[in-house]
């Protein structure tokens, strides 16, 4: 292998280092210190976030363009790690007393980032489908990871059943751009469609293209490849799927925005059309079935699903000629910091209560304001910004991604899109209206643990501070848009 | 330069913070009570001395303005600034929140921390709408009015009457009206910028460039985006089926705010908003507008009498009144030959009504949240010749009704009589009709509130019914004094409005 600098894979590097470290430790420390196993794990997060941060700025395609280094991954990378150190923070607690193997817990979720990072660098579709393998097999292992729990396990094989037959899907569908293009480099098959006009070529890439939105989606839980997602979040240990609903969606779209981008800008119009229908179908339905949910776990699913019918539509409305703040790609990178604090925030408040009492049915949140009022609330900032009410987080988010719609036209899509954020409050605040409003049946306080504390008070500082000073994740956003272009 | 705006929201935020980090024990209740009670006066003596401090004022312009670059990006300013329309109404908004809080001291008995939190924040929420002039400011602080309220509406309301119902429904209609707004400032914003040059959210600078000035297709789905949100929160019909239900659930500090106040912001919105950045729209929908005003004054007149709750007969009578305001504004800018006189006079009044109304219906509902908390019933049935066993709460019920009536000598007739006197000359048959507003209107309340509640036959359940008490005239006392003078020397506030009335419509150039 000629001159590869290593420095510029170090977080990679790191994360690999300490999962396998994070084993051999497990065996050594086998008897006592678990939480050691957690320290550890995060000063790995810990080393690989200050690494990403050290490679800031380099755009470098290594490894033969299978695997790029810019800012578009440096971005993706921070949200992973970031996503990485905050659910550590939060499973500590969580495993206590729930299973004992959590040496291995944390060597996968170590491996689940590192997919989740690679994923964010892959571009060629052979790198594109080995990590997103790689991120598929770690998520169906640490969902079904509580064996003693038949939900746990339920969902694990629902998980495996669906995601082998979309990544079956999707590898048709990447083996027919491999055939029609003649490579697996995401820039030599936009070439190749650059310079071809011939309709067989045509029809045979939209296919595959739909093919591959297909895969994507079902990472991204877009409706119609969602339906894993209620029963998967609900059974998947709690930080998990707090997990799923964060990070694999994240990086599940940063794919889908390099394969978009780079591979397949000749089809925009085409691949546009077919988003912008689906997008207002997941939010659409996310947002209705979620109204019916009673488990709070279920409730945040369906409430993931809509958020993802949101993000799609900076997707949609993609238009990167003149330098707009409306552009559609930086909303999604806003949205999607954004969201990153936002769902992990409203789900570490979930979890610090399930820690505790167990509760995860809504009926049961009944009085929390007595029992746990920094938990009641953060509940409501983290609703709020989901909801896209300001002064949060997810109204940035919200206000880029509706205007970049805006400025491209869809005046249908933006109004679906606002009358479905007005339509998820009510089931948001079915969750404030149990929580400050109803009689606790049981009064007792409930202990919060020092480190769900901490995440939960940096998550909601974050979601309040992009609010009052944008500007900062404006710019990242905006140089790491820059790099795709 | 003391940024006195800045100053005006922040008091009553840090306020709210301060007030959730006041020490526990056993005495934090009168702490809280007392801090947030005196902390309420600072904005009031603020919002005082920028009215009444300064001679010579011109309000036709902006006043006490500042400008800070928020968002390079899409050039977002925190823009604040104060002229003879927003002014009245803030100092009207410290003025009804300290007594809300005095009134409140007393009758407040379950979690007092959340509820001087939420009123404070509240009060930030409310002066902020009023302050801003880049609508992305003035967004975030319309919704962050939004949270308190619910929370107001939702935990200390009457269990009887559906609080939490009535909460979500208040949160999800000024919500639904509230995005389709955000959609139109992003658009406007969109249509401002240009390759070269930024868009702008400024509504100082929107109502001088007058986006979509060649399309009027996307001017006037603005204009209507906008207008819901607006229309909505007046509420005007057919949008105001959340207030009667907002309203008789609320706490009484609530309703007087929710009144006082919050519908103000919707017509505010109007006069700040829609009037200035799309007059040509505007104008060509002026008659759609004044009609559905009509149809609020009449039907909320008819209504408000249908009712046999006393809570919910105030409420309809504010969808009553807040259609002179509409009608007013409507008048106002209307196609046809009337002079700036009588179209500055109609606007005048729509101001003025404004408010007016905050003052009257305000006190109107602290009077009856007083009879509430003696009685525990609002039934129209239960009452009779309560006039005669407590006649200082007869005198003064009665002062407001006549008030609320437009008795001339009071408030109310002023700013009522000058909507239609320049309705008149721009839509003769519409104010004709509205007309018909004030008769009902004057009926309603001299046969359901004077004759049911303080005449007839005295219900003996009542024979234990104790008078007002001391701080109960306290907190009316002062309401009751803005009723006379105003209705006796209009100008104490009109001079402000007028100037700014005038310099509204000649931006205009009709």
């Amino acid at each position: 292998m000629p001159d590869v600098n290593f420095l510029l894979i170090l977080p990679e590097l790191i994360l690999a280092i300490f999962g396998m470290l994070i084993l051999v430790a497990d065996l050594i420390w086998r008897e006592k210190g678990h939480n050691a196993l957690a320290w550890l794990t995060l000063l790995g997060f810990a080393l690989a976030f200050a690494a990403t941060i050290s490679i800031w700025g380099a755009s470098v395609a290594l490894f033969a363009g299978m695997y790029v280094v810019d800012l578009f991954s440096t971005f993706f990378k921070l949200l992973a790690t970031i996503t990485g150190i905050l659910i550590t923070l939060v499973s500590m607690d969580y495993l206590r007393g729930r299973t004992p193997y959590r040496g291995d817990f944390f060597a996968l979720f170590t491996f689940a980032i590192l997919a989740m990072v690679m994923m964010a660098s892959s571009a060629s579709l052979l790198m594109i489908y080995l990590s997103i393998e790689f991120l598929s097999y770690m998520s169906y292992l640490l969902t079904g990871f509580l064996r003693e729990d038949k939900k746990s396990n339920e969902a694990a094989i629902k998980y495996f059943l669906y995601g082998a037959i979309t990544s079956a899907v999707m590898l048709y569908g990447l083996s027919l751009l491999y055939g029609i293009s003649g490579s697996l480099n995401l820039n030599d098959i936009a070439r190749a469609f650059a310079s071809s006009v011939d309709p067989t070529t045509r029809v045979v890439a939209l296919a595959s293209t739909a093919l591959v939105i297909a895969g994507l989606g079902f990472k991204i839980s877009l409706v119609p490849f969602h339906q894993w997602a209620p029963d998967v979040y609900e059974g998947a240990p709690t930080p998990i799927t707090a997990f799923l609903s964060v990070g694999s969606k994240a990086v599940g779209f940063a794919v889908l925005l390099r394969v978009a981008l780079i591979a397949l800008p000749a089809f925009q119009s085409n691949w546009a059309q077919l988003l912008a229908v689906i997008s207002i179908i997941t939010m659409t339905l996310g947002n209705l079935v979620a109204l019916r949910q009673t488990n709070v776990k279920r409730m945040l699913a369906y409430s993931s699903i809509a958020q993802a019918g949101y993000i799609l539509i900076g997707l949609v409305a993609l238009n990167l000629k003149g330098a707009s703040p409306f552009a559609g790609l930086n909303g999604i990178l806003i949205y999607l910091f954004a969201y990153l604090f936002t769902n992990l925030g409203a789900f570490i408040c979930v979890i610090a209560i399930e820690n505790a009492t167990g509760i995860v049915e809504i009926s049961q949140y009944a009085g929390l304001v007595k029992r746990a009022p920094l938990v009641a609330a953060l509940f409501v900032i983290f609703f709020l910004s989901l909801a896209g009410i300001p002064p949060t987080a997810g109204f940035i988010g919200k206000f880029f991604v509706f205007g970049a719609a805006l400025r491209e036209g869809y005046l249908f899509l933006a109004a679906v899109a606002v009358v479905n954020s007005v339509i998820s409050v009510f089931y948001y605040f079915s969750v404030v209206r149990q929580a400050f409003f109803e009689e606790a049946k049981d009064a007792t306080p409930i202990r919060i643990a020092p480190a769900v504390t901490f995440s939960l008070v940096v998550s909601a500082a974050m979601v309040l501070l992009v609010a009052v000073w944008p500007e900062p994740l404006l710019n990242l956003a905006a140089w790491s848009m820059a790099m795709v272009k | 330069m003391i940024p006195w705006l800045t100053l005006l929201i922040a008091t009553p935020l840090l306020g709210s913070v301060i007030t959730l980090l006041l020490p526990k024990g056993e005495k934090s209740d009168a702490t809280i009570k007392w801090f947030s009670i005196i902390w309420s006066l600072i904005p009031l003596a603020l919002a005082s001395f920028l009215w009444f401090g300064y001679i010579n004022l011109d309000w036709g312009k902006m006043q006490f303005e500042e400008t800070y670059m928020w968002i390079q990006a899409i050039n977002v300013r925190y823009h604040v600034g104060i002229d003879g329309l927003s002014m009245p109404l803030v100092w009207l908004t410290t003025l009804l929140t300290t007594l809300s809080l005095f009134y409140s001291a007393r009758t407040i008995h379950e979690r007092l921390r959340e509820f001087f939190f939420m009123f404070l924040m509240l009060e930030a929420g409310m002066l902020g709408v009023f302050v801003s002039l880049d609508f992305f400011l003035f967004y975030v602080f319309w919704e962050l009015g939004l949270v308190p309220m619910y929370f107001l509406i939702a935990i200390w309301g009457h269990a009887e009457d559906r609080p939490l119902y009535s909460s979500i429904k208040f949160f999800l209609y000024t919500l639904a009206g509230s995005v389709f707004m955000l959609l139109a400032i992003i658009a406007m914003y969109i249509n401002t910028s240009s390759a070269t040059t930024p868009g702008t959210f400024d509504i100082i600078e929107l109502a001088a460039r007058r986006p979509f000035a060649n399309d009027f297709l996307f001017a006037t789905l603005a204009f209507w985006g906008i207008f819901l949100a607006f229309a909505i929160k007046v509420p005007l019909f057919p949008f105001h089926t959340w207030l009667p239900d907002a309203h008789t659930a609320a706490p009484t500090a609530g309703s007087v705010i929710l009144a006082g106040i919050l519908l103000k912001l919707g017509t505010y919105g109007f006069v700040r908003v829609l009037v200035p950045i799309f007059p040509q729209v505007f104008q060509a929908n002026a008659t759609i507008i004044a009609i559905l005003a009509a149809i609020s004054i009449v039907y909320g007149a008819l209504a408000a009498m249908a009712q046999t709750d006393f809570k919910r007969l105030i409420a309809y009578s504010s969808v009553n009144h807040m259609g002179y305001v509409i009608l007013g504004i409507a008048a106002a800018v209307a196609a046809g030959g009337a002079s700036l006189t009588d179209r500055a006079i109609a606007m005048n009044g729509a101001v003025l009504q404004m408010f007016n109304h905050g003052v009257i219906t305000g006190a109107l509902f602290f009077i009856v949240g007083m009879l509430y908390e003696r009685t525990h019933t609002r039934a129209f049935s239960e009452f009779g010749g309560l006039g005669a066993k407590v006649p200082v709460y007869g005198a003064i019920l009665m002062t407001a009704t006549f008030a609320s009536l437009g008795l001339p000598g009071l408030a109310g007739f002023i700013s009522e009589f000058m909507v239609f006197r320049g309705a008149f000359a721009t839509m003769p048959v519409i104010s004709a009709i509205s007309v018909l507003g004030i008769v009902f209107g004057a009926a309603m309340l001299l046969w359901k509130v004077i004759q049911k509640v303080l005449l007839g036959a005295f219900n003996e359940k009542w024979s234990g019914l104790k008078d007002m008490e001391r701080f109960e005239v306290v907190t009316l006392a002062p309401l009751l004094f803005l009723m006379v003078l105003v209705g006796v020397y209009p100008s104490s506030v009109l001079d402000t409005i007028n100037t700014l009335s005038v310099a509204v419509l000649q931006a205009l150039k009709f």
